[in-house]
């Protein structure tokens, strides 16, 4: 780090406008004294010397300020400035910056009405949300003003000739001098406790001191009060007081004032006639709109044709008719057909014929039933008569027939040789009858050869 | 009509009224008729009051009290 002990003229100079400016006592400050060598340059910007016995020193005041200024500052006049204090580095000087000057003598007043206003201001008396209406039509207009004077006379001029309908009460007001102040605020105040539509409070032009009522305190205090709205009318177009920033609508003379609180005759005539013209014509057009929607309908087709409108009623009526019948004799057609065909089936599902069947098959079966049985006897009887005629054949009495004798002994039938011995008895049965016989001999048959 | 004691500024509120409604177009043509009419009868007092006013001029005395006003320098001023 270099540690160069010397510092550069502009950084030192820089270093001291630093100072100055950072300085709150040097930011606004107020101060009187001598103009000198008073430049005004070609861009406007004035420069000057303010000076006293003791010191002197440069101010400046730009052209966006000096602009504003109501008189021309010259060399030898005492003024009173509000500015800053700064240094223009160029040439090491220290400055005024003035942003506003006023010939010495108003310089109390001057003060006095820069302090109130931005005391007023603060407390939001000015502000444009709290201004009233005026109303569009006033009946009834507070003056408070002089009784005499160019200011009276010029606000009731106006007012006869703009508005004859508005009725105008005079409030006789002190406006200037001892016991001004108060002589506005009981005005105001009396005007509020009537039922006027508005107040014009003002006067006519004057000096500084003249006016100055309308920068007191009480006076804007009791204008921020009323409650009907307050137009204020104080001197010429180029003066501007505190009542003016409190008014509901400041008006740059008492004659603007009267202007501004009343519509002109001229203008409503004119407008009234105008909503005569506009009824006339909204009138005209509206019957003759409706006269030519009249004859439209007049000659509409239904209008015209009123017969056609039904006349497809009739006709759906008599098709319908038409299909209602149709549709009755079908309906009768089909339900006695159907009759029909169910006692049809009915008749030939009748019971009668199946007994008759059932009875039928019972006679066959008997008939059957008969022939088999019969056919069984006679089968039978064939059976027992070739039966019969094999027993025939085969009894013993028919083989007796043929000569056959029948051996018996003891009762029982001789087979054989074996069962007999000599002697024995043995009755032979014949065809016609017995006899008894005795054994001889026995030749019992070679048993070789059989 | 007992109008003539109506207020300039309610028969001219009145009289904007109906212009506003006729202007609107949708009344029907009993109620556009009878509207016109009152809108004449409004408009003619409104014009006949303009015509015919004369300021009337008080002065508010501190007791509360309106009186004539004589102003003066007021008689020549037209």
């Amino acid at each position: 780090m270099a540690t160069d002990p010397y510092l550069s003229v502009a950084a030192l100079t820089k270093y001291i406008k630093k100072k100055f400016d950072a300085d709150p006592h040097l930011r606004d400050v107020y101060v009187k004294g001598e103009l000198s060598n008073v430049k005004i340059h070609t861009s406007g910007h004035i420069y000057f010397t303010l000076k006293d016995q003791k010191a002197r020193m440069p101010a400046v005041m730009f052209s966006a300020k000096a602009k504003s200024m109501k008189f021309r500052p010259e060399s030898g006049m005492t003024v009173l400035i509000r500015g800053d204090i700064s240094v223009y580095e160029a040439s090491g000087q220290y400055q005024l910056y003035a942003q506003s000057m006023q010939p010495d003598g108003i310089g109390d007043y001057y003060l006095a009405f820069e302090q109130l206003k931005e005391k007023l201001s603060k407390e939001g008396l000015f502000n444009a949300a709290r201004k009233q209406q005026l109303p569009e039509f006033p009946e009834k207009v507070a003056v408070i003003t002089a009784q005499t004077g160019a200011a009276v006379r010029d606000i009731i001029t106006t007012l006869r000739r703009r508005y004859p309908l508005a009725r105008i009460v005079l409030f006789p007001t002190l406006v200037q001098g001892q016991g001004a102040v108060q002589s506005i605020v009981q005005s105001i105040q009396q005007a509020n406790r009537t039922d006027s539509d508005v107040l014009i409070v003002g006067r006519g032009g004057g000096s500084i001191e003249d006016l100055w009522a309308f920068n007191e305190e009480a006076v804007a205090r009791a204008i921020y009060d009323s409650n009907i709205p307050v137009i204020s009318a104080v001197g010429h177009e180029t003066d501007t007081t505190i009542a003016d920033f409190v008014a509901d609508l400041r008006a740059a003379t008492p004659t603007a004032a009267a202007e501004l609180a009343v519509p002109s005759r001229i203008e409503l005539l004119e407008r009234v006639m105008g909503q005569r013209q506009v009824m006339f014509r909204l009138m005209s057009n509206d019957l003759e709109q409706r006269r030519i929607r009249l004859t439209q309908l007049q000659n509409s087709y239904p209008m015209a044709y009123p017969d056609r409108l039904y006349r497809p009623f009739i006709e759906r009526i008599e098709r319908a008719t038409d299909a209602l019948q149709r549709e009755t004799v079908l309906t009768a057609r089909r339900s006695s057909d159907r009759l029909a065909m169910l006692s049809r089936q009915l008749e030939n599902r009748k019971p009668s014929d199946r007994i008759r069947q059932a009875e039928r098959d019972l006679a066959s079966l008997g008939d059957r039933l008969d022939q088999r049985i019969t056919q069984v006897f006679r089968q039978r009887d064939q059976q027992l008569k070739s039966a019969i005629r094999t027993l025939d054949a085969l009894s013993p009495l028919k083989i007796m027939d043929r000569g056959y004798a029948i051996p018996f002994k003891e009762g029982g039938v001789v087979k054989s040789v074996d069962q007999l011995e000599l002697g024995d008895r043995l009755s032979l049965s014949l065809k016609d009858g017995d006899i008894e016989t005795v054994i001889e001999a026995i030749n019992p048959k070679d048993k070789e050869r059989d | 009509m007992a109008e003539n004691n109506m207020m300039f500024n309610d028969a001219m509120e009145q009289l904007e009224e109906i212009v506003k409604l006729l202007e609107q177009g949708d009344v029907p043509l009993e109620e556009a008729l009878t509207l016109y009419q009152k809108g004449m009868e409004l408009s003619k007092l409104c014009h006949d009051k303009l015509k015919n006013a004369e300021t009337q001029l008080v002065t508010m005395m501190k007791d509360g009290k309106e009186v004539p006003a004589e102003i003066e320098g007021e008689g020549n001023a037209q």
